[in-house]
Protein backbone atom coordinates (compact mmCIF):
# COMPACT_ATOMS: atom_id res chain seq x y z
CA UNK A 1 0.00 0.00 0.00
CA UNK A 2 1.40 3.36 -0.96
CA UNK A 3 0.83 6.27 1.37
CA UNK A 4 2.19 8.77 -1.06
CA UNK A 5 2.16 8.58 -4.85
CA UNK A 6 5.72 9.92 -5.08
CA UNK A 7 8.04 12.04 -3.00
CA UNK A 8 7.78 14.85 -5.57
CA UNK A 9 4.60 16.87 -6.15
CA UNK A 10 3.01 16.32 -9.56
CA UNK A 11 3.28 19.91 -10.64
CA UNK A 12 7.07 19.84 -10.64
CA UNK A 13 7.12 17.37 -13.50
CA UNK A 14 4.06 18.45 -15.48
CA UNK A 15 4.31 20.87 -18.37
CA UNK A 16 3.21 24.37 -17.50
CA UNK A 17 0.39 25.46 -19.77
CA UNK A 18 -1.73 28.55 -20.00
CA UNK A 19 -4.91 26.45 -20.51
CA UNK A 20 -6.78 29.61 -21.11
CA UNK A 21 -9.35 31.73 -22.80
CA UNK A 22 -8.24 34.68 -24.89
CA UNK A 23 -10.23 37.07 -27.04
CA UNK A 24 -9.63 40.17 -29.13
CA UNK A 25 -12.15 42.35 -30.97
CA UNK A 26 -11.92 45.36 -33.29
CA UNK A 27 -14.03 48.48 -32.95
CA UNK A 28 -13.94 51.69 -34.96
CA UNK A 29 -10.84 53.39 -33.59
CA UNK A 30 -9.20 50.55 -31.69
CA UNK A 31 -9.28 47.07 -30.22
CA UNK A 32 -10.14 45.35 -26.94
CA UNK A 33 -8.18 42.30 -25.78
CA UNK A 34 -9.15 40.03 -22.91
CA UNK A 35 -7.80 36.98 -21.12
CA UNK A 36 -8.29 34.88 -18.00
CA UNK A 37 -5.42 34.45 -15.51
CA UNK A 38 -4.98 30.74 -14.83
CA UNK A 39 -1.71 28.87 -15.41
CA UNK A 40 -1.82 25.15 -14.72
CA UNK A 41 0.78 22.40 -14.42
CA UNK A 42 -1.28 19.23 -14.70
CA UNK A 43 -4.07 19.61 -12.15
CA UNK A 44 -2.38 22.30 -10.07
CA UNK A 45 -2.91 25.98 -10.65
CA UNK A 46 0.61 27.35 -10.40
CA UNK A 47 -0.36 30.96 -11.06
CA UNK A 48 -3.89 32.24 -10.57
CA UNK A 49 -3.21 35.89 -11.44
CA UNK A 50 -1.09 35.69 -14.60
CA UNK A 51 -1.59 38.50 -17.09
CA UNK A 52 -1.65 36.84 -20.48
CA UNK A 53 -1.92 40.11 -22.38
CA UNK A 54 1.65 40.89 -23.29
CA UNK A 55 2.96 44.16 -24.67
CA UNK A 56 4.65 44.00 -28.05
CA UNK A 57 4.73 47.76 -28.54
CA UNK A 58 3.01 50.88 -27.15
CA UNK A 59 -0.19 50.26 -29.06
CA UNK A 60 0.21 46.59 -29.98
CA UNK A 61 -0.48 43.76 -27.56
CA UNK A 62 -0.71 40.01 -27.94
CA UNK A 63 -2.76 37.43 -26.05
CA UNK A 64 -0.94 34.23 -25.03
CA UNK A 65 -2.27 30.66 -25.00
CA UNK A 66 -0.86 27.14 -25.07
CA UNK A 67 2.50 26.32 -23.54
CA UNK A 68 3.39 29.17 -21.16
CA UNK A 69 7.11 29.01 -21.93
CA UNK A 70 6.66 28.95 -25.71
CA UNK A 71 4.15 31.79 -25.72
CA UNK A 72 6.20 34.04 -23.45
CA UNK A 73 9.35 33.43 -25.47
CA UNK A 74 7.66 34.28 -28.75
CA UNK A 75 6.24 37.46 -27.25
CA UNK A 76 9.62 38.54 -25.87
CA UNK A 77 11.39 37.87 -29.18
CA UNK A 78 8.82 39.81 -31.15
CA UNK A 79 8.93 42.66 -28.64
CA UNK A 80 12.67 42.94 -29.29
CA UNK A 81 12.32 42.63 -33.07
CA UNK A 82 9.59 45.29 -33.12
CA UNK A 83 11.73 47.71 -31.11
CA UNK A 84 14.52 47.37 -33.67
CA UNK A 85 12.08 47.64 -36.57
CA UNK A 86 10.37 50.75 -35.23
CA UNK A 87 13.71 52.49 -34.80
CA UNK A 88 14.67 51.54 -38.35
CA UNK A 89 11.48 52.93 -39.88
CA UNK A 90 11.43 55.90 -37.51
CA UNK A 91 7.80 55.59 -36.46
CA UNK A 92 5.35 53.31 -34.65
CA UNK A 93 5.13 49.85 -36.25
CA UNK A 94 2.01 48.59 -37.96
CA UNK A 95 -0.07 45.91 -36.26
CA UNK A 96 0.33 43.77 -39.35
CA UNK A 97 4.11 43.92 -38.97
CA UNK A 98 3.91 42.67 -35.40
CA UNK A 99 1.56 39.89 -36.47
CA UNK A 100 3.88 38.92 -39.29
CA UNK A 101 6.82 38.65 -36.92
CA UNK A 102 4.80 36.39 -34.63
CA UNK A 103 3.61 34.34 -37.60
CA UNK A 104 7.17 33.89 -38.88
CA UNK A 105 8.30 32.34 -35.60
CA UNK A 106 5.13 30.25 -35.19
CA UNK A 107 5.41 28.88 -38.70
CA UNK A 108 9.16 28.22 -38.78
CA UNK A 109 9.09 26.34 -35.47
CA UNK A 110 5.61 24.92 -35.73
CA UNK A 111 6.73 21.37 -34.94
CA UNK A 112 8.55 22.38 -31.77
CA UNK A 113 6.27 25.09 -30.45
CA UNK A 114 2.83 24.72 -29.00
CA UNK A 115 1.49 28.23 -28.54
CA UNK A 116 -1.15 30.37 -30.18
CA UNK A 117 -0.89 34.15 -30.02
CA UNK A 118 -3.61 36.59 -31.05
CA UNK A 119 -2.07 39.95 -32.01
CA UNK A 120 -4.16 43.13 -31.77
CA UNK A 121 -3.52 46.85 -31.69
CA UNK A 122 -3.94 50.24 -33.29
CA UNK A 123 -1.90 51.99 -35.96
CA UNK A 124 -2.62 55.14 -37.91
CA UNK A 125 -2.77 53.39 -41.26
CA UNK A 126 -5.33 50.69 -40.48
CA UNK A 127 -6.96 51.71 -37.20
CA UNK A 128 -7.87 48.86 -34.85
CA UNK A 129 -6.86 45.41 -36.15
CA UNK A 130 -6.95 41.83 -34.84
CA UNK A 131 -4.78 39.08 -36.34
CA UNK A 132 -4.73 35.34 -35.63
CA UNK A 133 -1.50 33.37 -36.00
CA UNK A 134 -2.68 29.86 -35.19
CA UNK A 135 -0.32 27.16 -36.46
CA UNK A 136 1.64 29.73 -38.47
CA UNK A 137 -1.11 31.22 -40.62
CA UNK A 138 -1.80 34.95 -40.67
CA UNK A 139 -5.35 36.17 -40.93
CA UNK A 140 -7.12 39.37 -39.99
CA UNK A 141 -10.55 38.95 -38.38
CA UNK A 142 -13.08 41.34 -36.85
CA UNK A 143 -12.74 39.33 -33.65
CA UNK A 144 -10.93 36.19 -32.54
CA UNK A 145 -11.13 33.75 -29.64
CA UNK A 146 -8.50 31.23 -28.64
CA UNK A 147 -7.30 28.80 -26.00
CA UNK A 148 -8.97 25.76 -24.50
CA UNK A 149 -11.88 27.77 -23.13
CA UNK A 150 -12.76 29.20 -26.52
CA UNK A 151 -14.54 25.99 -27.65
CA UNK A 152 -17.29 26.64 -25.12
CA UNK A 153 -18.02 30.15 -26.31
CA UNK A 154 -18.00 29.81 -30.11
CA UNK A 155 -21.79 29.60 -30.06
CA UNK A 156 -22.07 32.62 -27.77
CA UNK A 157 -19.74 34.86 -29.80
CA UNK A 158 -21.34 33.79 -33.10
CA UNK A 159 -24.76 34.73 -31.74
CA UNK A 160 -23.82 37.95 -29.91
CA UNK A 161 -21.31 39.59 -32.23
CA UNK A 162 -22.62 42.47 -34.28
CA UNK A 163 -20.67 44.68 -36.67
CA UNK A 164 -19.88 48.24 -35.61
CA UNK A 165 -20.11 47.80 -31.83
CA UNK A 166 -18.93 50.71 -29.70
CA UNK A 167 -15.87 50.55 -27.44
CA UNK A 168 -18.01 50.00 -24.33
CA UNK A 169 -20.08 47.29 -26.08
CA UNK A 170 -16.86 45.53 -27.06
CA UNK A 171 -15.55 45.66 -23.49
CA UNK A 172 -18.80 44.20 -22.18
CA UNK A 173 -18.77 41.54 -24.90
CA UNK A 174 -15.22 40.54 -23.92
CA UNK A 175 -16.05 40.39 -20.20
CA UNK A 176 -19.18 38.30 -20.80
CA UNK A 177 -17.33 35.89 -23.08
CA UNK A 178 -14.46 35.44 -20.62
CA UNK A 179 -16.85 34.89 -17.73
CA UNK A 180 -18.79 32.20 -19.61
CA UNK A 181 -15.65 30.41 -20.73
CA UNK A 182 -14.05 30.58 -17.28
CA UNK A 183 -17.08 28.96 -15.70
CA UNK A 184 -17.05 26.01 -18.11
CA UNK A 185 -13.35 25.40 -18.81
CA UNK A 186 -11.32 23.84 -16.01
CA UNK A 187 -8.13 25.29 -17.46
CA UNK A 188 -9.44 28.87 -17.40
CA UNK A 189 -10.24 30.94 -14.35
CA UNK A 190 -9.09 33.51 -11.84
CA UNK A 191 -9.51 37.14 -12.82
CA UNK A 192 -10.17 38.76 -16.18
CA UNK A 193 -7.60 41.11 -17.69
CA UNK A 194 -8.68 43.64 -20.28
CA UNK A 195 -6.61 45.94 -22.48
CA UNK A 196 -8.25 48.64 -24.60
CA UNK A 197 -6.03 50.20 -27.28
CA UNK A 198 -6.86 53.26 -29.32
CA UNK A 199 -5.13 56.29 -30.80
CA UNK A 200 -4.40 57.70 -27.36
CA UNK A 201 -2.70 54.59 -26.04
CA UNK A 202 -3.34 51.36 -24.14
CA UNK A 203 -5.45 51.12 -20.98
CA UNK A 204 -5.14 48.01 -18.80
CA UNK A 205 -7.87 46.83 -16.50
CA UNK A 206 -8.34 43.91 -14.13
CA UNK A 207 -11.76 42.55 -13.14
CA UNK A 208 -11.76 40.36 -10.04
CA UNK A 209 -13.49 36.98 -10.00
CA UNK A 210 -16.42 38.09 -7.85
CA UNK A 211 -17.05 41.15 -10.03
CA UNK A 212 -17.51 39.12 -13.23
CA UNK A 213 -21.04 38.69 -14.63
CA UNK A 214 -22.85 35.57 -13.40
CA UNK A 215 -25.40 33.39 -15.14
CA UNK A 216 -28.49 31.46 -14.26
CA UNK A 217 -26.84 28.62 -12.34
CA UNK A 218 -24.46 30.70 -10.24
CA UNK B 1 -17.78 2.52 -58.45
CA UNK B 2 -19.75 -0.72 -58.89
CA UNK B 3 -16.67 -2.42 -60.28
CA UNK B 4 -14.65 -1.40 -57.19
CA UNK B 5 -17.33 -2.70 -54.84
CA UNK B 6 -17.61 -6.12 -56.50
CA UNK B 7 -13.81 -6.47 -56.79
CA UNK B 8 -13.61 -5.77 -53.07
CA UNK B 9 -16.13 -8.40 -52.15
CA UNK B 10 -14.57 -11.16 -54.24
CA UNK B 11 -11.20 -10.71 -52.52
CA UNK B 12 -10.42 -11.81 -48.97
CA UNK B 13 -13.26 -10.56 -46.79
CA UNK B 14 -10.97 -9.44 -43.97
CA UNK B 15 -8.40 -7.56 -45.98
CA UNK B 16 -8.50 -3.79 -45.93
CA UNK B 17 -7.39 -2.43 -49.26
CA UNK B 18 -8.32 0.38 -51.58
CA UNK B 19 -11.22 -1.41 -53.30
CA UNK B 20 -13.41 -0.69 -50.28
CA UNK B 21 -13.79 3.00 -49.40
CA UNK B 22 -12.38 4.06 -46.07
CA UNK B 23 -15.74 5.00 -44.64
CA UNK B 24 -17.09 1.48 -45.05
CA UNK B 25 -14.61 0.38 -42.37
CA UNK B 26 -15.38 3.18 -39.91
CA UNK B 27 -17.86 2.91 -37.09
CA UNK B 28 -21.16 4.67 -37.58
CA UNK B 29 -21.45 7.49 -35.09
CA UNK B 30 -24.07 10.12 -34.41
CA UNK B 31 -21.44 12.94 -34.17
CA UNK B 32 -24.16 15.27 -33.07
CA UNK B 33 -25.66 18.04 -31.08
CA UNK B 34 -28.61 17.25 -28.80
CA UNK B 35 -30.41 19.31 -26.19
CA UNK B 36 -33.45 19.44 -23.96
CA UNK B 37 -35.11 22.25 -21.96
CA UNK B 38 -37.77 22.09 -19.22
CA UNK B 39 -40.62 24.57 -19.15
CA UNK B 40 -43.72 24.84 -17.02
CA UNK B 41 -45.97 22.15 -18.46
CA UNK B 42 -43.47 20.10 -20.47
CA UNK B 43 -40.15 19.88 -22.24
CA UNK B 44 -38.67 20.88 -25.58
CA UNK B 45 -36.06 18.59 -27.12
CA UNK B 46 -33.89 19.10 -30.18
CA UNK B 47 -31.18 17.46 -32.27
CA UNK B 48 -29.30 17.84 -35.53
CA UNK B 49 -29.69 15.17 -38.23
CA UNK B 50 -26.21 14.06 -39.25
CA UNK B 51 -24.89 10.48 -38.92
CA UNK B 52 -21.30 9.93 -40.01
CA UNK B 53 -19.05 7.00 -40.81
CA UNK B 54 -15.66 8.66 -40.67
CA UNK B 55 -15.87 11.60 -43.05
CA UNK B 56 -18.88 10.27 -44.98
CA UNK B 57 -22.35 11.40 -43.96
CA UNK B 58 -24.24 8.14 -43.90
CA UNK B 59 -27.59 9.77 -43.11
CA UNK B 60 -28.20 13.50 -43.43
CA UNK B 61 -31.80 13.39 -42.21
CA UNK B 62 -31.45 11.18 -39.11
CA UNK B 63 -34.05 11.30 -36.39
CA UNK B 64 -32.16 11.25 -33.10
CA UNK B 65 -35.27 11.99 -31.04
CA UNK B 66 -36.53 8.55 -30.13
CA UNK B 67 -39.84 7.82 -28.39
CA UNK B 68 -39.54 5.61 -25.32
CA UNK B 69 -43.15 5.99 -24.26
CA UNK B 70 -46.12 8.25 -25.07
CA UNK B 71 -44.74 11.24 -23.15
CA UNK B 72 -41.07 10.27 -22.81
CA UNK B 73 -38.35 10.73 -25.41
CA UNK B 74 -34.62 10.30 -25.52
CA UNK B 75 -31.99 12.22 -27.49
CA UNK B 76 -29.16 9.97 -28.67
CA UNK B 77 -25.48 10.82 -29.15
CA UNK B 78 -22.40 8.62 -29.58
CA UNK B 79 -22.41 5.31 -31.38
CA UNK B 80 -25.58 4.92 -33.47
CA UNK B 81 -25.69 1.16 -32.89
CA UNK B 82 -25.15 1.38 -29.12
CA UNK B 83 -27.78 4.07 -28.58
CA UNK B 84 -30.36 2.34 -30.74
CA UNK B 85 -29.81 -0.94 -28.89
CA UNK B 86 -30.05 0.68 -25.45
CA UNK B 87 -33.12 2.70 -26.44
CA UNK B 88 -34.86 -0.42 -27.76
CA UNK B 89 -34.09 -2.31 -24.54
CA UNK B 90 -35.34 0.53 -22.33
CA UNK B 91 -38.49 0.94 -24.46
CA UNK B 92 -39.29 -2.71 -23.84
CA UNK B 93 -38.58 -2.55 -20.12
CA UNK B 94 -40.58 0.64 -19.65
CA UNK B 95 -43.56 -0.66 -21.64
CA UNK B 96 -43.65 -3.77 -19.46
CA UNK B 97 -43.32 -1.71 -16.29
CA UNK B 98 -46.14 0.61 -17.36
CA UNK B 99 -48.47 -2.35 -17.91
CA UNK B 100 -47.61 -3.72 -14.47
CA UNK B 101 -48.24 -0.33 -12.89
CA UNK B 102 -51.39 0.29 -14.95
CA UNK B 103 -50.28 3.92 -15.22
CA UNK B 104 -48.11 6.00 -17.52
CA UNK B 105 -44.49 5.64 -16.36
CA UNK B 106 -42.47 8.40 -14.72
CA UNK B 107 -39.71 10.17 -16.64
CA UNK B 108 -37.40 9.48 -13.71
CA UNK B 109 -38.04 5.75 -14.13
CA UNK B 110 -37.10 5.84 -17.80
CA UNK B 111 -33.99 7.86 -16.99
CA UNK B 112 -32.92 5.41 -14.30
CA UNK B 113 -33.38 2.47 -16.67
CA UNK B 114 -31.04 4.19 -19.13
CA UNK B 115 -28.60 4.95 -16.35
CA UNK B 116 -28.52 1.35 -15.09
CA UNK B 117 -27.76 0.00 -18.55
CA UNK B 118 -25.22 2.67 -19.44
CA UNK B 119 -23.37 2.21 -16.14
CA UNK B 120 -23.35 -1.60 -16.17
CA UNK B 121 -21.99 -1.72 -19.70
CA UNK B 122 -19.94 1.47 -19.48
CA UNK B 123 -16.76 -0.14 -20.87
CA UNK B 124 -18.49 -1.54 -23.94
CA UNK B 125 -20.86 1.31 -24.76
CA UNK B 126 -20.28 4.72 -26.27
CA UNK B 127 -23.57 6.43 -25.55
CA UNK B 128 -24.49 9.88 -24.28
CA UNK B 129 -28.24 10.17 -23.78
CA UNK B 130 -30.62 12.89 -22.67
CA UNK B 131 -33.99 11.62 -21.39
CA UNK B 132 -36.86 14.12 -21.38
CA UNK B 133 -40.61 14.02 -21.04
CA UNK B 134 -43.71 14.87 -19.07
CA UNK B 135 -45.46 13.01 -16.30
CA UNK B 136 -48.29 13.88 -13.93
CA UNK B 137 -46.19 13.82 -10.76
CA UNK B 138 -43.40 16.25 -11.64
CA UNK B 139 -44.40 17.81 -14.98
CA UNK B 140 -41.66 18.45 -17.52
CA UNK B 141 -38.29 16.92 -16.64
CA UNK B 142 -34.87 16.60 -18.30
CA UNK B 143 -32.36 14.00 -17.11
CA UNK B 144 -28.91 13.69 -18.62
CA UNK B 145 -27.09 10.33 -18.73
CA UNK B 146 -23.66 11.08 -20.19
CA UNK B 147 -20.98 8.50 -21.08
CA UNK B 148 -19.93 6.61 -17.98
CA UNK B 149 -23.45 6.25 -16.67
CA UNK B 150 -24.12 9.04 -14.20
CA UNK B 151 -27.54 10.65 -13.98
CA UNK B 152 -28.53 14.18 -13.06
CA UNK B 153 -31.69 16.22 -13.54
CA UNK B 154 -31.07 19.65 -15.08
CA UNK B 155 -33.43 22.39 -16.27
CA UNK B 156 -31.46 22.56 -19.50
CA UNK B 157 -28.94 20.13 -20.93
CA UNK B 158 -26.85 19.82 -24.08
CA UNK B 159 -24.91 16.82 -25.35
CA UNK B 160 -22.87 15.40 -28.21
CA UNK B 161 -19.74 16.66 -29.91
CA UNK B 162 -21.37 19.93 -30.95
CA UNK B 163 -22.42 20.76 -27.40
CA UNK B 164 -18.97 22.10 -26.41
CA UNK B 165 -19.49 25.10 -28.67
CA UNK B 166 -22.81 26.16 -27.18
CA UNK B 167 -22.18 25.98 -23.43
CA UNK B 168 -21.49 29.71 -23.41
CA UNK B 169 -24.62 30.46 -25.46
CA UNK B 170 -26.73 28.20 -23.23
CA UNK B 171 -25.43 29.75 -19.98
CA UNK B 172 -26.07 33.29 -21.19
CA UNK B 173 -29.38 32.78 -22.98
CA UNK B 174 -31.26 30.29 -20.81
CA UNK B 175 -33.63 31.86 -18.36
CA UNK B 176 -35.87 29.95 -15.98
CA UNK B 177 -39.59 30.40 -16.64
CA UNK B 178 -39.51 30.49 -20.45
CA UNK B 179 -42.65 29.58 -22.41
CA UNK B 180 -42.86 26.71 -24.88
CA UNK B 181 -42.33 29.01 -27.88
CA UNK B 182 -39.35 30.70 -26.22
CA UNK B 183 -37.83 27.28 -25.53
CA UNK B 184 -38.34 26.23 -29.15
CA UNK B 185 -36.67 29.43 -30.34
CA UNK B 186 -33.78 28.97 -27.87
CA UNK B 187 -33.21 25.38 -29.05
CA UNK B 188 -33.37 26.32 -32.73
CA UNK B 189 -30.74 29.01 -32.23
CA UNK B 190 -28.48 26.81 -30.13
CA UNK B 191 -28.64 23.93 -32.64
CA UNK B 192 -27.95 26.29 -35.54
CA UNK B 193 -24.87 27.69 -33.79
CA UNK B 194 -23.52 24.24 -32.97
CA UNK B 195 -24.19 22.91 -36.47
CA UNK B 196 -22.27 25.85 -37.89
CA UNK B 197 -19.15 25.10 -35.83
CA UNK B 198 -19.13 21.30 -35.42
CA UNK B 199 -18.25 19.25 -38.50
CA UNK B 200 -20.03 16.22 -37.08
CA UNK B 201 -23.34 18.09 -36.69
CA UNK B 202 -25.50 19.39 -39.50
CA UNK B 203 -28.43 18.80 -41.79
CA UNK B 204 -31.80 19.85 -40.43
CA UNK B 205 -32.80 20.75 -36.90
CA UNK B 206 -35.40 18.41 -35.44
CA UNK B 207 -37.43 19.68 -32.50
CA UNK B 208 -40.24 18.28 -30.38
CA UNK B 209 -42.39 19.67 -27.60
CA UNK B 210 -43.85 17.19 -25.09
CA UNK B 211 -46.72 18.26 -22.86
CA UNK B 212 -49.71 16.69 -21.13
CA UNK B 213 -51.65 16.98 -24.39
CA UNK B 214 -49.04 14.99 -26.25
CA UNK B 215 -46.34 15.50 -28.79
CA UNK B 216 -45.67 18.26 -31.33
CA UNK B 217 -42.78 17.74 -33.76
CA UNK B 218 -41.10 20.35 -35.95
CA UNK B 219 -38.35 20.32 -38.53
CA UNK B 220 -36.32 23.42 -39.41
CA UNK B 221 -34.69 22.89 -42.79
CA UNK B 222 -31.11 23.96 -43.47
CA UNK B 223 -31.95 27.16 -45.33
CA UNK B 224 -34.48 28.19 -42.70
CA UNK B 225 -32.03 28.00 -39.81
CA UNK B 226 -31.02 31.32 -38.25
CA UNK B 227 -27.81 32.79 -39.66
CA UNK B 228 -25.28 34.83 -37.70
CA UNK B 229 -23.55 37.94 -38.84
CA UNK B 230 -19.85 37.37 -38.39
CA UNK B 231 -19.42 35.14 -41.45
Amino acid sequence: IMLDESSEPGWLSEEVKTGTTIIAIEFDGGVVLGSDSRVSAGETVVNRVMNKLSLLHDKIYCALSGSAADAQTIAEMVNYQLDVHSIEVGEDPQVRSAATLVKNISYKYKEELSAHLIVAGWDKKGGGQVYVTLNGLLSRQPFAVGGSGSSYVYGFVDAEYRKAMSKEDCQQFVVNTLSLAMSRDGSSGGVAYLVTIDEKGAEEKCILGNELPTFYDQ
Amino acid sequence: MAAYMSAGRSANAFSTHDFVPEWAQEEVSTGTTIMAVEFDGGVVIGADSRTTTGAYIANRVTDKLTPIHDHIFCCRSGSAADTQAVADAVTYQLGFHSIELDEPPLVQTAANLFQQMCYRYREELMAGIIVAGWDKRRGGQVYTVPMGGMIVRQPVSVGGSGSSYIYGFMDSNYKPGMTKEECLHFCTQALALAMERDGSSGGVARLAAITEEGLERRVVLGHQLPKFSNT
